[in-house]
């Protein structure tokens, strides 16, 4: 069952007449990893960004088509595209979380990192904060390295710790969708691993979708391939399927590495 | 060719820093030289009437903070609004306007506070010295607030509003924190610039012999009382404004160095 159905998404950015999405119908599947891959300029974050809808912090851009979200509790979809409210915002974002390419912590300890989202969401009592942040990081297997400095700022931690802080930030709020954009591509191999790992531990809770450069990242971790080009979706299928059998001569060029 | 046009380069410029050196250090040395030797404790006990500094020092630290008070939530506001919310003609707008007053000449700044809070109340006040130096502040702390916001990354925003914080609590709690450093030293360096004004207040607040801290009055300042002494006929004056001129280097370099302890520890 899908969490999220694009239905005919078209996306332009503002001040640009071409729009950089056409078409899109593409379903994200509960509980799995759908990756979306494609050579640069292909679209594969634009439609991620989509998909929370982060794209509105900048005014103007044109939105067609639909994105339904499932809604966990009533088994009903609604479309994201339709939101105005900030309030509506606020709960789409704590619906749909996100891990950017560079790990972003913010400024603060530790502790407060994990915490900001559910401090936003309206959790005060300070147990129930503690023990979140405490599941949110042995979720993110970071728990080990930072159980004893949670007071310490998170500027401190390598970058592939600050990347599971941002995925244990993300976590804490219990998303239904994580979407992550290009997430190991500023790490080493060893934090890229640990990061693989934990994508793949985290979909029982979670369903996600991963935009990645990494063709052997796809295959490794996605159950679900999206290939991307020029702002069309040009196929979309189980992952053994898109590395193994493709259908699109394009697809085929792009996985053996003749393009892109 | 190459490296002779190199060498060449290299010798002008350590010229040029040379010469500016050289003007520092004479300064410094004269300040150092005369200001000391006319330097005693009674300086910072009696006031001026009775030959000390005692109420210009506290005089020209009121007048800074005050005006600080007003200059830094009103300048930081500012900035974050053409930062953060401002889009298009009006940010801009404001931005060119704070680049214009960062050079604006300081005394016109003090005859046009003069001409509104000064001369239809019939006086000197401590207010008009405020007002004036506030207005040079606000662009000081508006364009330190902008640049510093600016080097927040993008990302940094949209981690906090992907969390499902509005926009507002980004600001405060994200990106505000992120540059704060750099806000801090710029507001430090607004209020050292500040602290040793002298045009912004000669006709606004104007200074006064005698302790007082009714800001209606005319109002205390270390740097008027150095120029009014340094004027004066006799040595024993000219002496004086030597030391306040050395206490009044030494106030701002210490708040300066403090600007600079402070970005080096936190960063």
């Amino acid at each position: 069952m899908p969490v999220m159905k694009i239905k005919n998404f078209s996306f332009t950015y503002a001040g640009v007449e071409a729009p950089s999405l056409k078409n899109i119908t593409l379903p994200i599947e509960k509980n799995q990893i759908t990756a979306l891959i494609g050579p640069s300029g292909c679209g594969k974050s634009t439609l991620l960004r989509s998909m929370n809808r982060i794209h509105d912090l900048y005014p103007g851009n044109k939105y067609d088509g639909k994105i339904n979200l499932l809604d966990l509790e009533t088994g009903k979809y609604n479309n994201i595209l339709a939101i105005k409210k900030e309030n509506e915002f606020i709960q789409l974002r704590q619906q749909v979380g996100m891990i950017f390419q560079k790990p972003t912590p913010f400024p603060m300890s530790i502790f407060d990192n994990v915490a900001y989202g559910l401090k936003i969401a309206g959790i005060k009592n300070k147990t129930e904060l503690s023990d979140r942040v405490e599941a949110s990081l042995k979720g993110s297997a970071l728990w080990k390295e930072v159980h004893d400095r949670l007071g310490k700022s998170a500027m401190g931690l390598s970058g592939g710790q600050q990347q599971r802080l941002c995925i244990a930030r993300a976590v804490a709020v219990k998303p239904e969708v994580l979407l992550f954009d290009e997430p190991t591509s500023a790490l080493d191999p060893i934090s890229t691993g640990a990061i693989e790992e934990l994508i793949v531990e985290l979909k029982k809770d979670v369903s996600i979708a991963i935009v990645t450069h990494n063709m052997q990242q796809a295959s490794r971790i996605s159950d679900y391939t999206a290939f991307m080009y020029l702002g069309d979706l040009i196929e979309y299928d189980k992952t053994e399927n898109i590395f193994l059998n493709p259908k699109e001569k394009r697809t085929e060029d792009y996985i053996t590495g003749r393009f892109g | 060719m190459r490296l002779q046009i190199n060498k060449l380069f290299l010798a002008l410029s350590i010229l040029s820093a040379l010469i500016g050196l050289g003007f520092l250090g004479w300064i410094l040395v004269t300040l150092f030289i005369k200001g000391v030797s006319s330097l005693h404790l009674t300086l910072f006990l009696n006031d001026l009437v009775d030959g000390g500094l005692r109420n210009l020092i506290v005089g020209q630290l009121v007048l800074a903070l005050l005006a600080a008070l007003i200059g830094i939530p009103l300048g930081m506001i500012a900035g974050i609004y053409i930062r953060e919310y401002g889009h298009g003609k009006y940010a801009n707008l404001i931005r060119d306007l704070s680049d214009i007053m960062v050079s604006a000449p300081s005394i016109v700044i003090g005859a046009f506070v003069y001409s509104f809070a000064v001369a239809p109340f019939g006086g000197a006040n401590g207010f008009a010295g405020i007002i004036a130096l506030s207005i040079m502040m606000i662009p000081i702390i508006i364009n330190t607030t902008d640049s510093m916001l600016s080097l927040v990354p993008k990302e940094l925003r949209e981690a906090g509003m992907a969390l499902g914080a509005s926009k507002y609590r980004v600001i405060l709690d994200v990106v505000i924190k992120a540059a704060k450093v750099g806000i801090m030293t710029g507001v430090l360096l607004a209020f050292a610039r500040i602290a040793g004004e002298t045009a912004p207040l000669l006709f606004t607040s104007e200074t006064s012999n005698y302790f007082n801290l009714d800001l209606t009055e005319s109002f205390p300042s270390l740097t008027v009382s150095i120029y009014n002494l340094a004027n004066e006929p006799e040595k024993s004056s000219r002496d004086l404004a030597w030391a306040a001129s050395f206490i009044l280097t030494v106030m701002v370099l210490l708040i300066n160095l403090a600007g600079r302890y402070l970005t080096r520890n936190k960063k």
